[in-house]
């Protein structure tokens, strides 16, 4: 069940350089909201709307929080929406992230602006949840705090090392794995560090959810232009990132 | 009161928005927002013989005013179109087109066989789609080779034909009068113009595909010279396409000689877009007396 509408932005703010969070009342997309889904937004003047992923919710008080990142004439469009204004979307649309009844410890992965998705997976986890951010530099950290306050064990990576540790995430995530003893894997980001982490799960056979990106036209499945290749039932096939995902089990994507 | 109701090959639509192939999978992808029963008709996803894998990613980029894009027809094949999707659609109150794409001239005829064996109230051949290697466009740039189509479909079937012709020849009516002397009970005018678009980044064309095929309203000026050429051209009606986003480019579709139309870029940008076309075609119709559609089809005063 998706919904199409103008909803308000309740909230607006500048989070970093170029990435901005957004607040918006919209109670029935809000009230089956699932973690990784994501949200369509029309861009003034532009032919095809921007996926952008939930990062947050909050059912009882009927909103949703997106945080992304000007990328290009299209999200810059988007940016330029103020407080008040109202902000036109298809939501919420995809499979999102499913959770482990059980589990007692699990990894968050984030890249970049593959950061926000993972937040409400940290809500979900609370403590049980160690999340790794990397980002290019200190001006582009996102979020730590509120993974924080929602109870994750943060560690910031930086690529220049102008925020927390220098280097990509790998050798953090390995530092988790060490220490713990890890139920699921989530992970999102560039394609190179989610394929990484994805082969580490592989060997050492935890369970690993990727969200995945791709170059989208509909965002309801009618269009298949946004596939990724997966093996299912031991054949190789393209399914559609929107609609099939944009979160898949690590095992079945062929990257 | 207008009346929006179009009948085109014998098929009965009640209003002529028809969801144009491959923007609007089986019909299955926008019943959230609104019942396939307020469209005209449904042109499904194109289909062949056997299912189809398309081409790996990305197959979409935006350009201005429109979209690239090479799918190349990824469609789980005529059987399943058949026996999974069509009893759905067939019941959805709706006139549903089967469209159909092969490599050879034994895959049109046989999966025009097949569905010639079922309910479908029409079927469109797929001889313009630029981003498959084999078959595709490669019958409809030459009328020998749209006719060589028609020709083997029409023994195939004696369903309603619809011809969907490639922008990307040198005159497309000669090709309109070459499907038609086949049999061709109408053509759909136009498919996308090929195009391309590079990342200067990586130097690499954002289409995996490299080249694309070109929709949106970039293309309803060249569109609309296009039906108005083939309406011209041949008697069999023209189902105008390519860029119409609002009522205003449906008008202009109809004076230039279409009799119905397709809607498919601007579902992207804005789902319930065929359904204010069609609010705004009724309201056009009332405000100028106009009771019946074809009122206005061909009835462009050229200078």
């Amino acid at each position: 069940m998706y919904f199409c509408d103008k909803y308000r932005i309740v909230e607006k703010k500048a989070i970093a350089s170029d990435i901005y969070s957004y607040i918006i009342k919209c109670p029935e997309v809000a009230g089956i909201v699932q973690s990784g889904q994501f949200v369509n937004i029309s861009a003034s003047g532009h032919t095809l709307r921007r996926p952008i992923s939930v990062c947050d919710f909050d059912r009882e008080n009927g909103l949703i929080r997106i945080v992304f990142e000007i990328r290009g004439e299209g999200t810059r469009e988007i940016s330029r929406l103020r407080e008040g204004d109202y902000i036109d979307m298809i939501a919420p649309l995809g499979r999102g992230f499913s959770f482990l009844d059980d589990a007692k410890h699990v990894a968050l992965i984030g890249g970049g602006i593959g950061v926000p998705p993972l937040l409400s997976i940290a809500k979900h986890y609370g403590e049980k949840a160690q999340a790794v951010l990397g980002f290019k530099s200190f001006d582009k950290v996102i979020l730590a705090n509120d993974f924080a306050e929602y109870g994750a064990d943060v560690t910031i990576c930086t690529d220049d090392g102008s925020s927390g540790f220098k280097g990509n995430v790998l050798p953090c995530f390995e530092n988790v794995l060490n220490n713990e003893k890890l139920d699921i894997i989530y992970v999102c980001g560039p394609l190179p560090m989610i394929r990484a982490i994805s082969e580490i799960a592989e060997q050492k056979a935890i369970p690993c959810q990727v969200s995945l990106e791709e170059r989208m036209g509909c965002g309801v499945g009618a269009c298949i232009a946004c596939v990724c290749k997966v093996k299912r039932r031991d054949k190789e096939m393209f399914v559609r990132v929107c609609k099939d995902g944009p979160v898949f089990n690590s095992k079945e994507v062929i990257f | 009161m207008a009346d929006l109701r179009v009948n085109i090959a014998g098929v009965e639509f009640k209003n002529p928005v028809i969801a144009a192939s491959g923007t609007y999978g089986f019909g299955e992808c926008y019943t959230d927002l609104y019942p396939l029963s307020k469209l005209g008709g449904i042109s499904c996803k194109g289909s062949t013989i056997e299912p189809k894998d398309g081409n790996p990613p990305s197959r979409i980029a935006e350009t201005p005013s429109g979209i690239l894009n090479s799918i190349g027809l990824q469609n789980p094949g005529i059987k399943a179109f058949i026996n999974y999707y069509l009893p759905t659609l067939l019941k959805s109150d709706t006139a549903v087109i089967a469209n159909v794409a092969g490599a050879t001239l034994d895959d049109y005829a046989k999966a025009c066989e097949l569905l010639d064996q079922t309910d479908v109230h029409m079927i469109e051949l797929n001889i313009s789609c630029p981003n498959v290697k084999q078959g595709g466009a490669a019958w409809g740039i030459s009328c020998d080779g749209a006719a060589a189509v028609t020709r083997a479909v029409r023994k195939a079937t004696k369903k309603p034909l619809m011809v969907k012709l490639t922008p990307n020849v040198t005159d497309i009516s000669e090709i309109a009068k070459a499907v038609e002397a086949e049999g061709a009970d109408c053509v759909s005018v136009i498919n996308t113009l090929l195009g391309m678009k590079i990342d200067i980044n990586t130097r690499r064309p954002i289409l995996h595909n490299n080249v694309g095929g070109l929709s949106g309203p970039a293309v309803f000026p060249v569109a609309l010279r296009m039906v108005w050429q083939v309406a011209r051209a041949v008697k069999i009606p023209v189902v105008g396409m390519g860029g119409i986003s609002k009522a205003e480019d449906a008008i202009e579709m109809f004076l230039a000689g279409a009799s119905a139309l397709q809607m498919g870029t601007a579902i992207f940008t804005d789902p319930y877009s065929p359904l204010k076309v069609i609010d705004g075609i009724e309201e056009f119709m009332d405000n100028n007396g106009i009771r019946n559609i074809s009122e206005m089809v061909g009835q462009v005063k050229p200078w």
